[in-house]
């Protein structure tokens, strides 16, 4: 069994799977529940007022049958009162002394109220604080969510503010609504944040309804932008971890959030740099007891390789994750056809021949029988063929040497003395 | 003979037919399937698992790549878990309670629970560890599926276990009486293998009553569990029972799953009498051995038949013809002491008898001969009375009496389960229940030592 305890920025935790600030965290009842199912820690569902809220507040997208590919939600902070929240918090801390409480925050942008709030949940035991910068509606018309955390300086300003009353340690959850999010993580950094969390919800209209040409979801005939999270942001995410993984000016820990549903995608994260993990979507899909097979499947990944601490993982994939102009171009690889396994659908045939590079041709063997072979000379090396077959190990992409030494486009541009585009994070 | 599976039998080379029909389901199949199950709250799967296995848990274990611990979720509720995968009903337990079965159609659990234990065969994974020692030793009598259960279980609790067996090699019928091509004895060694990873002695070989006696085991340790199961087909009853060429079911299949697959039935007639699934398994090995026809005789109707709708099909689907309302009335030998004939009689169901199934009466007049080669016994199993009455406990016709809350006999010290305690009249024994009741023999043997049962984790 190896020690899947965490530490993220002094906060102590026996595993790093976490509720994100949500519905699943929204009481005192739920909060205790998931303890008891396995959950490490938990980050309460943002507190702060206004209390309001609108019903149809959800709506999934479902690709190809499978259900919940992504969430959309266009919900508000807690709708309890905040010395409920602080009641609970304080009898769930006691009841799981040794699970991670942190407390989700968003205030106005002013020092007393930071000030106020931030004493206010120190005093119930919290392990942490979560200052939520990210929440893409209905809190961000008000000042507060995303609209202060698209502003570097508002972030740095009110970091800053929380930092002088806290004495726990100060996570700024950041918004994926953004062009470069290493720049509200850096000004979280200079605001004096203990670690950052990423990603909250990215702006999305779940769907229109062709019949009634109503939005999804509505609210009485209207709809309004939301947040989407689920397994279809996790690409998003993870990159945005790994980027600020990679800078070295954003030297704090990360917690990883976005679409996280099983063991594999949290190994990822942690991976790319995140200590702890967070998790919303696929808690309310299936209840907390998928925490049981995240814990074991982690902990089974780890015994496997012989690695002791799932501390050893954190950030283990970031020196492999760079820029563009850092690829060698002379790297080759292309398409290869196993035959014996191949079902003949020619789905990648047809990819290759409308929409790539027309390298695959559909032959037939002495006997008759359909063959697909890849003319490699031409092949680009693009993996379409592979992304588009239906059958495992049918297509496999193998490394063939070019013959040339490794060359970047960094390396070329320097050689040929201009001077290089890429900016240099 | 025109059969379907007739494409899968071969004459030629006869063992072949006897490996596993079904090939497990491929990582792709397993990761298709495994997904597409709802992973329901409080599922109704569960409750139909004699076992209780957490299905969906294990499912999706499958899904996230958590192979290892969908073996583990699987082991832990069902110590025989992975013969199960293979021989249970699926259809009359958890598969029948999917709720898949109201919109689209129910998940494989039989196959994805071979796919998780077949992964963790393969890795020779050893998924238990034994319980620290509590200084109190058991004996349990048979090393079948309820026998096995219960060590697996008093193991993991720490006791000190010894399994004595009567057969070369534990596993009961699971490794000699259901046939190889549904369940290699392979997979029941593991079985084996696993429950002697919790340092469970088993002393092969033994049989108790003849090479260690009642009184010694007794004296020596401080609980008994009687695990010994059924014994042999009983006899039919008519004359030209003793002629060659007439086999007990049971002993005919284990043939083929300990000595190498003999040609003696090429081309040969066989008549098969009973439909549980013992005359199923006699019939189909019969096929398989390359018989040119192959029937069942039963005296009622299929609607009382015992086998489970699965073997039966397979049966058909291997050729097998049933006659039903069908009753053997004497074995006819060829002079030279070798079956020749059998002579039948034609039945019709009367008033129901005491297990309230209608009884079958014969149709005056009404015989016929059919020619066979062979005829294969399989109305059912008798009983080790003799056993059971040196043990001095209290049974009804072989059906060992216990408290259906502990498990005890009539002797307090002395526990029961599995085939042993199988009432009559209830259709068919099954692998499942006897490994559920080993396994709570054992709690409940936990309890009456420690009067508090401790979960295993
Ligand atoms: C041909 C056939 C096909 C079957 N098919 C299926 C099926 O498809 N699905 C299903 O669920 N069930 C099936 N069953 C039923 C299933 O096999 C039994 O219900 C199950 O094996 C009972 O387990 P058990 O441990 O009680 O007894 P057994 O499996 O009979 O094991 C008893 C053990 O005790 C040993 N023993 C007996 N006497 C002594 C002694 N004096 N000393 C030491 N050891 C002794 C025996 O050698 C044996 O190993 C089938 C049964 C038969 C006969
Ligand atoms: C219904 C709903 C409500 C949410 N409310 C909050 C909130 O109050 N505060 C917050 O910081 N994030 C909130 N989030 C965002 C989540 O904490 C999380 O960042 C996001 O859902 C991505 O994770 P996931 O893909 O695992 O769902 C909410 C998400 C959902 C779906
Ligand atoms: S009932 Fe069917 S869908 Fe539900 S968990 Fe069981 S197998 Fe899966």
């Amino acid at each position: 069994m190896a020690d899947l305890r965490i530490n993220l920025a002094g906060i102590e935790s026996p595993n790093p799977f976490w509720l994100a600030s949500a519905p699943p965290t929204n009481s005192g009842y739920q909060v205790q529940r998931a303890f008891e199912a396995g959950w490490g820690g938990a980050v309460w569902k943002t507190l702060g007022d206004p209390i309001l809220n609108v019903t149809s507040r959800f709506a999934a997208v479902s690709f190809n049958g499978q259900r919940v590919a992504g969430f959309n939600n266009i919900e508000l902070i807690t709708d309890r009162p905040l010395e409920v929240n602080l009641k609970e918090i304080y009898e769930t801390k006691k009841r799981f002394p040794n699970h991670t409480i942190i407390a989700s925050l968003m205030v106005e942008p002013s020092q007393e109220k930071w000030h106020e709030i931030v004493k206010k949940v120190e005093d119930v035991g919290v392990d942490g604080l979560e200052l939520n910068f990210g929440c893409p509606h209905g809190m961000a018309e008000r000042g507060m969510g995303s609209a202060s955390g698209q502003v570097p300086e508002l972030v740095e300003k009110q970091t800053y503010w929380a930092k002088e009353a806290a004495k726990t340690p100060v996570i700024v959850k950041l918004t994926p609504n953004i062009t470069d999010i290493t720049v509200t993580a850096e000004a979280a950094v200079k605001g004096g944040a203990d670690a950052i969390s990423m990603i909250n919800t990215i702006n999305s209209l779940a769907g229109v309804d062709i019949d009634s040409w109503n939005t999804i979801p509505h609210v009485g005939g209207i709809g309004a932008h939301g947040g989407y999270c689920g397994p279809a942001v996790k690409p998003i995410a993870l990159h945005m971890v790994g980027e600020c993984a990679r800078n070295p000016r954003i030297n704090i820990p990360i917690s990883g959030i976005g679409g996280i549903s099983n063991w594999k995608n949290a190994v990822e994260f942690l991976l790319m740099g995140a200590t702890s993990v967070q998790v919303c979507t696929a808690a309310m899909h299936h209840g907390f007891r998928i925490v049981e097979d995240m814990i074991e499947g982690l902990d089974h990944y780890l015994d496997e390789r012989g690695i002791a601490s799932v501390m050893d993982l954190v950030g283990k994939s970031v020196e492999k994750y760079s820029n563009w102009g850092d690829l060698d171009l002379n790297y080759k690889v292309v398409a290869q056809i196993n035959n014996d396994i191949c079902i003949n659908c020619n789905k990648c045939h047809i990819a290759c021949e409308d929409t790539s590079h027309q390298c695959i041709d559909m032959l037939k063997d002495p006997s008759g029988n359909s063959l697909l072979k890849v003319r490699e000379e031409d092949c680009v090396g693009c993996n379409l063929c592979a992304i588009v077959c239906p059958v495992d190990g049918a297509i496999d992409m193998i490394e063939i040497p070019s013959g040339l030494p490794p060359m970047t486009w960094n390396e070329r541009q320097a050689a040929l003395g201009v001077v290089s585009c890429e900016s240099n994070k | 003979m025109s059969n379907v599976n007739q494409v899968r039998i071969s004459v030629e080379n006869l063992s072949r037919n006897f490996q596993e029909v079904h090939p497990g389901l491929t990582k792709q199949e397993a990761m298709e399937e495994s997904n597409r199950c709802l992973y329901c709250y409080d599922a109704p799967c569960i409750t139909a698992c004699p076992t209780g296995i957490d299905i969906p848990t294990f499912i999706k274990k499958i899904a996230s790549g958590n192979v290892l611990g969908s073996a583990k979720t699987i082991m832990t509720a069902n110590p025989i878990g992975a013969s199960c995968a293979r021989v249970c009903p699926t259809e009359e337990l958890c598969e029948g309670a999917c709720v898949l079965n109201h919109s689209t159609k129910p998940i494989m659990i039989g196959n994805l629970q071979r796919y998780a234990t077949d992964w963790a065969i393969q890795n020779e994974q050893i998924l238990f560890q034994p319980g620290k020692k509590n200084g109190k030793t058991v004996a349990i009598i048979g090393g079948g599926p309820a026998g096995l259960a219960s060590a697996r279980e008093l193991g993991r609790l720490g006791y000190d276990v010894t399994i004595f067996e009567a057969e070369e090699k534990a596993g009961g019928l699971n490794t000699y009486g259901i046939v190889s091509f549904r369940l290699p004895k392979e997979i029941s060694y593991w079985e084996v293998k696993q429950v002697e990873s919790l340092h469970v002695r088993i002393r092969t070989n033994t049989r108790v009553g003849k090479d260690i006696s009642v009184e010694a085991i007794l004296e020596n340790y401080d609980i008994v569990v009687l695990a010994i199961g059924m014994s042999s087909v009983p006899d039919i009853g008519v004359s030209g029972e003793d002629l060659a060429g007439v086999y007990d079911a049971i002993e005919f299949v284990k043939e083929t799953k300990t000595k190498p697959i003999s040609n003696q039935f090429l081309k040969k007639r066989v008549a098969v009498i009973g439909a549980g699934n013992t005359a199923i398994d006699g019939a189909t090995c019969s096929v398989r051995l390359g018989a040119a026809n192959v029937k069942v005789l039963y005296r009622r109707t299929i609607e009382e038949m015992t086998a489970y709708e699965f073997e039966y099909e397979f049966a058909k689907q291997d050729g097998v013809e049933f006659r039903w309302l069908t009753a053997p009335k004497r074995i006819i030998g060829d002079g030279q002491g070798h079956v020749k004939e059998i002579e039948c009689i034609k039945m019709e169901l009367g008033e129901p008898g005491e297990d309230g199934r209608r009884r079958p009466v014969p149709i005056e007049g009404s015989e016929f001969t059919l020619e066979v080669d062979a005829v294969i016994k399989a109305i059912g199993q008798s009983r080790y009375v003799d056993l059971i009455e040196e043990f001095a406990l209290e049974h009804n016709g072989g059906v060992i009496k216990i408290d259906h809350n502990t498990f005890q006999t009539s002797n307090e010290k002395v526990f029961a389960c599995g085939d042993v305690i199988f009432g009559k009249g209830q259709g068919e024994a099954m692998v499942v229940s006897a490994a559920q009741q080993g396994k709570e023999t054992a709690h409940a043997i936990h309890k009456s030592l420690f009067h508090s049962v401790t979960e295993t984790s």
